[in-house]
């Protein structure tokens, strides 16, 4: 096996100097961050690179951290090169004011749905998307579920009495 | 027959062409001018195999366009797991992919093994293996068959149901249940393998066998089915790739890609087996690649349950790795020892210590790589837990799968696909 | 060879064994005839030719498979005929999870489906929601719909699934054939919005 964390680490600092942070192997998966604007241009690079060659895209999904705030939502990307067999993770920061993240749909089909999803569970604004909408929730709904500030039961509820489950 | 032929053969000269000035008839604005057809595939249609809905374009029966719908049936498994503690999302897993509960459960199990640093014993990963491959078949044997009944062969489903019972009556015999399994805990199995569940997996492979042989033969080389699977639906490597396509669906393109060769978990790595690839990608080879599986398969539920024989004496009672913290002791344990009771107890009530961290971890599910992005803040239940959910990804290519073929086999392609509503719209 | 078994303890026939007598309503029996109420007839009739429409979302719908499959055969008990069409079908099987984006269309297929018709909740989702106490899923389809049987489970074992079809036939067999024209049943129809 050829590509190890660290020359994906070299490689990476070489291009992007120190835009790239916190830099973590928490179970031998190579993690990293970096701002919301170089999001594009690092999985441009990751994709295109003769020997990083990650093309595909396991997983896109978001995080929401309510306490951290001006980065309370990360958006998490998990690459894959299947040359190799080495995935990592990348992550990307954003304030929940304005969660405008650039779009990796034109670089992975796959993403296309993950962000929807995405936009429709935390709100995260995929700028550049092509067909931005809800997926998996009513078109009418107006908030974002996965949110940590909702709560997961149904509110409109009236037939499980609160004294039958124990809560009242 | 689109408009514009009508045209050449008859010259229109009011706007309802040769219906000849019955004015009184109001179609809606556009209609005629308009040369496609749109039709609107589910979300309750009988050919759609749960909750899809699909808009068709049609072109007489060719279709020019496909935008899907999902989320009808959209249950907030993440928001749920986010609220319940570790050993309580067993429970939801068994409702992602349904017609193969127990690897969901295992794949479960060992992302939470992942982050507690527990190791299991051989012994338990053989008897994993034994489930899952056996979970892996009755997957593949909906799907297969399904496909079958959509080509028109209602035979071979009729067939190989009768013998799913014998796959159900294992998991009956280890758990309790037939479909929604919730198999085994952290660490191991709630209790170990009777004799007569090994009874009945001997059984299992000596029958089945026969069984499948006779399903494929009535296929494989079946004039019409190969007509109507043959070329439709097909994709190529790159774009299957580019679309995040994994399990049967990507081998069936041609990338020989098995989480279960790539990251080997469950000692796979103690096995020898194939991993099947077509070339084509199209619902033929699915169809072959899915058939080829399950022979795998039964190959591999084969060796283990040799391997599960060869323990002996103390070795062979061992059914979960020593790892009281988060292992939730055998119930007549609890009410008879202090030390099992302090432990269920501690497990209930979230005291144990769960470490934080952040991880991954992915099993070969019946139908693509199917993964666990757990973060852990330390607490009682997970801080995130994201599913990646093989169909969810991979049902966004159906569009371009389908475009300029015909609306019938539009439906072939749809089961070859192997999409479960329950995982696709977690 | 083929394995034929034949039963090694017969048991001596009876009459009022055979499921035609069993089965056979109040009336009056002579040689050549039987009379009995209308209503009583029709109930029989429509007993065994129910016609099932699986509205089946989920889990619960691949346990419905079993049911209809080789192995336990629904078919014995008259309803082989699974149609796909609510203009056709008597008994909507509700079958796993209704999420609220799903909760219209159930509702318009139910409205679709001609009279005398009949529902039956499989599952424990279709019945309280289940183990989906979440923002997105219908907390039991008697939201929406009525419902005649529910059957508990998640998913019910086929045998649970065909009792309930059983408790439907009995519904079916002593059901009047004012019922469905009654006031009663009419504000039934209105207390979920259904003309």
């Amino acid at each position: 096996m050829g590509l190890t964390n660290e020359l994906i680490k070299q490689k990476l600092t070489e291009k992007f100097g120190n835009e790239l942070l916190n830099w973590d192997e928490q179970f031998g998966l190579l993690t990293f961050e970096s701002s919301k604007e170089m999001n594009l241009k690092v999985l441009q690079f990751l994709f295109d690179d003769e020997i990083l060659n990650f093309k595909f895209m396991t997983d896109l999904t978001a995080v929401h951290y309510p306490n951290e705030v001006g980065r309370e939502l990360a958006v998490v990307y998990h690459l894959h090169n299947l040359i190799d067999n080495v995935r990592l993770r990348f992550k990307v920061f954003t304030s929940i004011e304005s969660p405008d993240v650039f779009t990796a749909s034109q670089l992975f089909s796959a993403a296309n749905w993950m962000e929807r999803e995405t936009y429709d569970f935390y709100g995260v604004n995929f700028i550049g998307h092509p067909n931005l909408k809800r997926i998996l929730n009513v078109d009418e709904m107006d908030y974002f579920p996965m949110r940590k500030e909702f709560p997961l039961e149904d509110q409109t509820r009236i037939d499980k009495d609160d004294e039958m489950f124990g809560r009242g | 027959m689109n408009t514009e032929q009508l045209q050449t053969q008859a010259p229109i000269t009011s706007p309802l062409g040769r219906l000849g000035g019955a004015s009184h008839i109001k179609l809606p604005e556009g209609s005629i001018e308009k040369q496609t057809t749109t039709l609107n595939l589910g979300p309750t249609h009988p050919a759609t195999h749960g909750v899809f809905q699909n808009i068709i374009e049609l072109d007489g029966e060719r279709i020019v366009s496909a935008e899907q719908t999902v989320g009808y049936i959209h249950r907030a498994f993440e928001k749920i797991a986010e609220r319940r503690p570790y050993y309580q999302i067993t429970t939801l897993t068994d409702r992602l992919n349904y017609c193969s509960s127990p690897i969901n459960n295992m794949g479960w199990h060992l992302t939470c093994e992942k982050l507690l640093q527990v190791k299991t014993p051989k012994r338990v990963d053989y008897l994993r293996v034994i489930i899952m491959e056996i979970a892996r078949i009755t997957d593949h044997l909906i799907c297969n068959s399904i496909v079958g009944v959509d080509a028109g062969a209602y035979t071979g489903f009729l067939y190989v149901m009768q013998y799913r019972e014998l796959a159900y009556e294992i998991y009956e015999e280890i758990c309790g249940s037939r479909l929604t399994t919730n198999i085994g805990r952290i660490g191991g199995f709630e209790r170990n393998f009777t004799n007569v569940a090994f009874e009945k997996i001997e059984k299992f492979l000596k029958e089945f066998p026969g069984v499948w042989k006779e399903f494929e033969s009535l296929f494989k080389r079946n004039r019409i089915f190969m007509d109507r699977t043959i070329g439709t639906g097909a994709i190529s490597a790159e774009r299957a790739l580019n679309y995040g396509f994994t399990g049967p669906n990507l081998r069936a393109a041609g990338v020989d890609y098995d989480v279960r060769v790539h990251s080997p978990y469950c000692s796979y790595e103690d096995f020898t087996f194939n991993v099947p690839v077509g070339n084509t990608g199209d619902n033929y080879d699915r169809f072959l690649v899915r058939g080829e599986e399950v022979w795998q398969s039964l190959s591999i539920i084969q060796q283990a349950y040799k391997k599960v024989q060869e323990f002996k004496g103390t070795e062979a009672d061992i059914f979960h790795a020593d790892c009281p913290a988060y292992y939730l002791p055998e119930k007549s344990d609890v009410y008879n020892k202090m030390e099992a009771l302090i432990w269920h107890f501690k497990i209930i009530m979230g005291e144990t210590d769960i470490p934080k961290g952040e991880v991954y971890s992915s099993v070969e599910g019946a139908n693509g790589e199917l993964g666990f992005y757990l973060i852990s803040d330390g607490g009682r239940t997970p801080y995130r837990l994201h599913f990646r959910r093989p169909c969810f990804i991979y049902y966004q290519a159906y569009s371009e799968l389908t475009k300029n073929g015909m609306l019938s086999d539009a439906i072939i392609t749809m089961s070859s696909l192997n999409l479960i509503a329950g995982e696709l719209d977690a | 060879m083929r394995p034929v078994r034949f039963n090694i303890t017969p048991k001596e026939a009876k009459l009022s064994d055979s499921l035609m007598v069993s089965e056979l309503p109040e009336g009056h029996i002579g040689e050549g005839f039987f009379a009995t109420s209308l209503d009583k007839v029709v109930g029989l009739a429509r007993k065994n030719s129910i016609w099932p429409l699986p509205f089946a979302t989920s889990c619960c719908g691949i346990e419905f498979m079993a049911t209809m499959g080789s192995h336990y055969d629904l078919a014995r008990f008259g309803s082989e005929r699974v149609g796909f069409s609510p203009r056709q079908c008597d008994l909507l099987m509700v079958m796993g999870t209704i999420a609220k984006k799903m909760a219209p269309i159930l509702r318009q297929v139910y409205i679709q489906m001609a009279e005398p018709r009949w529902v039956i909740a499989v599952g424990a989702c279709a019945c309280s929601g289940g183990i989906f106490d979440s923002y997105s899923v219908l907390q039991g389809i008697d939201q929406v719909i009525p419902v005649d049987v529910y059957v508990p489970g998640c998913p019910p074992r086929p045998e649970a699934i065909i009792d309930g079809v059983m408790r439907i036939q009995d519904l079916v067999q002593n059901e009047s054939l004012r019922r469905r024209g009654s006031e009663k049943y009419q504000e039934l129809m209105n207390s979920y919005g259904i003309e």
